[in-house]
């Protein structure tokens, strides 16, 4: 197959790993990692109230309320779930622009992710933010970042800053697979391994950079070896498609940055069902219908929801009743985010400068009727 | 009061700082173990150990990022460029990240870093390596950028800057490193951020200037009084926050200008000033604006050709005398 081509992309069927159909953790056992019955609902909770609040994000876009990108993170759920709820409060989290599930499982409340969302002073970022920039100092999630791998050497800034300060805490840095092409994937792990900074790169192959298949561009087959050029860095894949699988790793990971300092690299194997952004179609021109349906057939909310229910952690009932919960709360964060206010244009210059913009660089705006 | 060269004054301002604040530290290419590529971190290395002064690899792009995740996770990171050719590679994290994140984040996050290194020519390093990176960041809201002219300056401007809560571009000179050398006080002193200085006070024209130009300003004002033109110097200092006032200020009592810079002339500093001149004190001048500034084209190599490209004392002279019609 030549380079270039128009038209759809079909990449060889030996070259797409296959979704696995068992041996997940939890799969014919009770042990589910050894997590509690109520720890293993929230998971569940929180994978159910990331899907249903970014359905209701998309069907707003539609309406014109929400504007700008926004990319939606549906069908990868088990990846944030999995990765954040095994940390502490005082770790960090920093990701790219596909960041909606990463804030809610963080703890950002569903309104203040859709309030930000459709651009209101309740937003996490107070409006000022929108899709790509969701932040909560509060919750040290450090944002929402919108050029392509900009954000992992900030990730390796914050290890340092802990490493510094004699702490235990770690970094989750979250980011896509074009991210491994970039000099700052590079730059940022060498860093990292080499001072021991205790940050977590969490990979997450969804298979396609905007729309261009991974394998098309990248010069090796598995991304996970590309960390392993650095010596004093861990290199593994795992199924991001199942949210014990991640958080099984992501466990690991921890404790290795807790303890030792090392760094990991992760990749998570997953797939996002809808186009890049609210702008393309979920398949047609780069991937196919049938492929993007079967990894729906993986889907990890029903995969882990079926576990759940064969192992009696669950019933039918229990799932309906959180599954209406996070559709009415996802109604609620609309309506609130309906129902707030916009940024005061007051606003403008507040959060440019922390000690207040000049007032004589004003002057250059002053021609402008609103600030005569 | 001691007399110290420009490097010593900078290296007096990140001892005393760090000694002041544990959160302070320092990173680049060669900042430790060699002492720093123009001896501007002599000695801290020793002083306050790796983890306060470190060597980077040589990956602009990702110690400038890592300064500002370090910032906003509670450390005041100073990030030294070896000079500001090579911080084009880190461009991205001093303005996609640095300037933005506290807006971005509806001023949750901070981000107090200071990027620091030489700019502009020296002597024959050619079009890569003698560029004035000025302009390409005072463009930029959320960013401040210092352009010191003195030792005394630098001393007290970098110590602002490192205690400044915005990321700061600081913005010295390879040439001034140890050919400037002024009197700096002993006892501690901050220099504001954006505010212009009058280095010379004159009468009938006034020279608007920063950085090494300054120097140039000062020698031609020098030149021109034995003709009985006195010439205001008034030192930038700090380009962004522009200290309009002070330019307006001078321009009402001498009605004459000249706005001058080592850059290339498209949208530099000079630009902006000539222009913020015609807005505020259109009716006060007696004649249009004249702008000193390198020629426009990169850098050549040859020895005659670098003398020809970079501005002078005797180019401002003959500006100034443009102006004042003599």
């Amino acid at each position: 197959m030549t380079e270039g081509t128009s038209g759809p992309m079909t990449v060889p069927p030996d070259e797409v790993p296959p979704p696995p159909a068992n041996g997940r953790p939890g799969d014919g056992t009770d042990d589910f990692l050894g997590l509690t019955r109520d720890e293993c609902v929230e998971l569940l909770r929180l994978m159910v109230l990331s899907r249903r609040f970014e359905e209701k994000a998309a069907e707003v876009y539609q309406t014109g309320k929400i504007g700008g990108f926004c990319h939606l993170y549906i069908g990868q759920e088990a990846v944030a779930v999995g990765s954040i709820t095994p940390l502490r409060p005082d770790d960090h989290v920093i990701t790219a622009y596909r960041d909606h599930a990463q804030a809610i499982v963080r703890g950002i409340t569903p309104n203040a992710v859709m309030a930000e969302l459709y651009g209101r002073v309740d937003g996490c970022s107070k409006g000022f933010g929108g899709s790509m920039h969701m932040f909560d100092k509060s919750l040290n999630f450090l944002g929402g970042h919108g050029i392509v791998g900009s954000h992992l050497p900030l990730a390796a800034g914050v290890g340092y800053s802990i490493r510094y300060r004699g702490g235990d805490q770690v970094c989750l840095c979250f980011f896509g697979d074009s991210v491994v092409n970039i000099g700052a994937f590079h730059e940022s792990m060498n860093m990292a391994a080499r001072w021991k900074l205790p940050v977590i790169f969490l990979l997450e192959n969804n298979q396609y950079g905007m729309g261009t298949d991974f394998r098309r561009v990248t010069a090796v087959k598995e991304l996970k070896d590309r960390g392993r050029a650095y010596d004093g860095l861990v290199s593994l894949d795992v199924d991001g498609m199942d949210v014990l699988a991640v958080r099984q790793a992501m466990e690991e990971a921890i404790e290795r940055a807790r303890v030792e300092k090392t760094p990991t690299f992760m990749e998570a194997r997953c797939f996002r069902y809808m186009g890049h952004s609210m702008a393309d179609p979920s398949h047609g021109t780069y991937r196919t219908k049938e492929e993007v349906e079967r990894w729906r057939s993986d889907d990890p909310i029903l995969d882990f929801s079926r576990r759940l229910l064969e192992a009696g952690r669950l019933t039918e009932a229990e799932y309906d009743a959180m599954d209406k919960r996070a559709i009415d709360a996802s109604e609620a964060a609309a309506e609130f985010a309906d129902q707030s206010p916009f940024p005061d244009p007051d606003a403008i210059y507040q959060y440019i400068y922390a000690d207040g913009y000049p007032d004589d660089m004003k002057r250059r705006d002053a021609w402008r009727k609103e600030f005569s | 009061m001691p007399v110290l060269s420009y490097r010593d004054a900078l290296n007096e301002a990140l001892r005393e700082e760090m000694e002041r604040d544990d959160s302070i530290f320092i990173i680049g290419e060669e900042v430790g173990e060699y002492d720093g590529a123009y001896k501007v971190s002599k000695g801290l290395l020793e002083r306050f150990g790796e983890w306060r002064v470190r060597d980077a690899p040589i990956a602009e792009l990702g110690f400038a990022g890592l300064g500002v995740g370090a910032a906003m996770s509670g450390l005041r990171p100073i990030v030294e460029f070896m000079t500001w050719n090579f911080a084009l590679l880190a461009i991205d994290e001093v303005i996609n990240s640095a300037a933005k994140l506290h807006q971005m984040s509806g001023g949750q996050y901070t981000v107090p870093v200071v990027f620091r290194g030489p700019g502009g020519a020296a002597l024959q390093l050619a079009a890569q390596h003698s560029q004035s990176p000025e302009p390409w960041y005072a463009y930029v809201p959320g960013l401040k950028v210092i352009a010191p002219a003195t030792a005394k300056d630098a001393k007290g401007l970098l110590k602002s800057a490192i205690r400044d809560n915005d990321p700061v571009v600081f913005i010295e000179s390879e040439i001034m490193y140890s050919l400037v050398k002024d009197e700096v006080p002993e006892e501690e002193y901050l220099t504001p951020i954006g505010k212009a200085e009058v280095k010379r006070e004159g009468t009938d024209v006034t020279i608007v200037c920063h950085s090494k130009l300054v120097h140039q300003s000062l020698s031609a004002a020098q030149a021109l009084a034995q003709d009985g033109i006195e010439a205001e110097v008034l030192d930038l200092r700090t380009v962004r926050p522009l200290d309009v006032p002070a330019i307006i200020e001078s321009v009402e009592k001498t009605n004459r200008a000249v706005v001058a810079e080592e850059g290339w002339p498209m949208c530099n500093i000079g630009a902006q000033v000539v222009d913020d001149i015609q807005r505020e004190a259109f009716d006060y001048l007696d004649a249009p604006i004249a702008r000193v500034n390198g020629l426009d084209v990169p850098m050549p190599y040859a020895k005659n050709l670098e003398k020809i490209v970079t501005p002078n004392a005797q180019h401002v002279a003959e500006a100034v005398r443009h102006v004042c019609y003599s």
